[in-house]
């Protein structure tokens, strides 16, 4: 079914020399990134740094201002069936006329014109996929009755419908509880190193990953650093990159930043903040900036 | 005193030939409904019930002008509609736009149809009509063009359904997916305008909620499913039309009490029952312990 044997160890997405502009405001410029067949990397940066602007880049809704993306080794194409895209959780209210196995099945058939006949083989299709997730026992529950997490748990498999080779997170965990956080940020892992996916982990804090990525994109103020997180999440790289001092402290096994001129995606309490939809409102917050709780 | 009030809400003599000669106004009533059943799940899904009444009441103003300028009815209630419909589904994309493009709209389009039935110099019967409904004898043309119209309405929903309701309930993933979200908020926004058009030549545009948007919502309390809540839906909608009608047959009242009443009636009992069984947790999880939420 899957080409992933063909994918093992190729690139999935390659940016070379990409550059981001609105206007005279540059997001980033010079990015040069590949992310491989079962690459976990996680992309943070403050709101507005341009960190939802490049998964849209990805996803073919904006264009570059100047460089080059492909994916799979073709340049990206708007809907895309084999980009997996996860955004924040959002509650459904009871409006909603979907049960947990609909809101996969629309991974499947969501996109697709005509008269939605039912299919056996397709039920069987959603059934695997609930059951990957771990959402076997609330397969036939509204959607409007199901906590963050469970909403998040079929999201993935949502995602997973369309046999990604890519997936994108965008915040996948905000508003999730510490269980919760934990949870989904495992069954992303345990499903990237399954079916050798390449994820890009966008998240303001990245703590509850910290043990699964491979490497950090950082984004601040129109520049960047990739690398691993112990090459990456340094004072001194930091402050660099602000152009600042910073002071990275590790403790128990977390990260947490302090001194962030721009200190805008500080939650120094976990609490998180409402992203707007463009992640480009800036959130007040003093200038300790908590990539931890 | 309290009999007369009665026979004047009920009155059933002469039911048998009353029925034939009003039969059209049962079909189109029929029709509507499945219209009104099936629409109005995705007027619920999209959180456009408000845009509903903004849309019927341009549609009330079109028919009005109709009216006046003897272009007629329906041609100026459509009109109206399809005016309305697509300026909330250009200019207000956000809900929290809509929702204040609407505000403006809707007393605008009170005004203009006042207006326009007031320079009316025919028959005041008609101009009440258009607000709170009537069965005025549906001829055969009326009819026609309403199936006609229906037909599009419940086509066009049928073979966008699903990338319609994958934008309504997620359209951040159906945009990723290359669901073309703003070309179908567009297209339904134009689908919503015909239905209310039609609806309104029955129900009249103050109530045209009763049938668009109240059997979704009492469908919705009761099941999840997208099978079961559109069969529901539709269900609601043709009992509460079909039934307005045939009460109505007789009285010197206009249609719309019956149907809104019948209407409300389902959404109260749907509402009950949800909330009982929703109270004893079962919600279909499987093992699930009563009340517990993990």
């Amino acid at each position: 079914m899957t080409t992933d044997n063909l994918l093992a160890g190729q690139p999935v997405l390659r940016l070379a020399g990409a550059s981001l502009s609105f206007g005279n405001r540059t997001l980033w410029s010079g990015l040069d990134l590949t992310v491989q067949a079962g690459e976990f990397i996680a992309v943070i940066g403050a709101n507005g740094s341009g960190k939802t602007s490049l998964l849209k880049v990805i996803l073919g809704q904006q264009q570059l201002t100047s460089g080059t993306i492909e994916f799979l080794g073709s340049p990206v194409l708007r809907g895309n069936r084999r980009i997996g895209y996860i955004p924040q959780q959002k509650l459904a209210d009871d409006g909603t006329p979907l049960r947990a196995r609909d809101l996969v099945g629309l991974g499947l058939v969501g996109h697709r014109f005509g008269i939605p006949w039912p299919s056996t083989r397709r039920r069987k299709r959603v059934d695997t996929l609930l059951d990957s997730v771990g959402a076997t026992a609330y397969a036939d529950v509204s959607i409007s009755h199901l906590s963050g997490g469970e909403q998040q748990r079929l999201r993935v498999g949502q995602a997973l419908a369309g046999d990604p080779a890519l997936l994108l997170c965008d915040e996948p965990l905000l508003s999730l509880d510490l269980n919760y956080q934990r949870a989904v940020s495992e069954l992303i892992d345990q499903q990237r190193r399954e079916r050798d996916l390449g994820v890009l982990f966008v998240t303001h804090d990245i703590n509850p990953v910290l043990a699964m990525v491979d490497r950090v994109l950082y984004l601040a103020g129109g520049r960047f650093r990739i690398g691993t997180p112990d090459e990456v999440l340094r004072s001194d790289v930091l402050s660099e990159l602000y152009g600042s001092p910073v002071d990275v402290i590790r403790s128990q096994g977390r990260v947490i930043v302090v001194g962030t001129p721009d200190g805008a995606h500080g939650h120094p309490d976990g609490v998180a903040a409402h992203h707007d939809e463009d992640h480009d409102g800036v959130t007040g917050s003093a200038g300790s900036q908590g990539l931890g709780t | 005193m309290s009999g007369d009030l009665w026979s004047q809400i009920f009155n059933f003599d002469n039911y048998g030939e009353l029925l034939v000669l009003l039969q059209n106004s049962i079909i189109a009533g029929a029709v509507l409904g499945v219209v009104g059943g099936l629409i109005g799940v995705f007027v619920m899904s999209r959180d456009m019930a408000f845009a509903v009444h903004g849309i019927s009441e341009l549609s009330f103003a079109g028919a009005s002008a109709g009216l006046l300028f003897g272009v007629g009815v329906v041609e100026g209630s459509i009109i109206g509609s399809l005016v309305a419909a697509a300026l909330i589904g250009i200019l207000g994309t956000r809900a929290r736009d809509r929702n204040s493009i609407i505000a403006v709209l809707m007393p605008f389009g009170l005004g203009l149809g006042i207006l326009c039935l007031s320079l009316y110099p025919g028959r005041s019967a008609n101009k009440f009509g258009l607000l709170t409904g009537q069965i005025v004898a549906v001829d055969d043309p009326k009819l026609n063009s309403l199936i006609a119209i229906s037909i599009v309405v419940v086509l066009g929903l049928a073979v966008a359904w699903r990338p319609l309701m994958f934008s309504s309930v997620d359209a951040d993933v159906a945009a990723a997916r290359g669901v073309p979200t703003r070309f179908l908020s567009l297209y339904f926004m134009l689908l919503l305008g015909l239905a209310v058009a039609v609806s309104v030549q029955i129900v009249g545009s103050l109530l045209v909620l009763s049938i668009l948007v109240t059997p979704a919502a009492a469908a919705l309390r009761l099941s999840s499913s997208p099978v079961l809540v559109p069969l529901l839906s539709t269900v609601f909608a043709v009992v509460s039309l079909v039934g307005g009608i045939m009460l109505a047959l007789g009285g010197a009242i206009p249609i719309s009490p019956y149907v809104t009443t019948i209407s409300f009636l389902i959404y109260v009992v749907c509402r009950v029952v949800g909330g009982v069984r929703q109270r004893r947790g079962n919600t279909g999880r499987v093992g699930e312990l009563a009340g517990a939420r993990s």
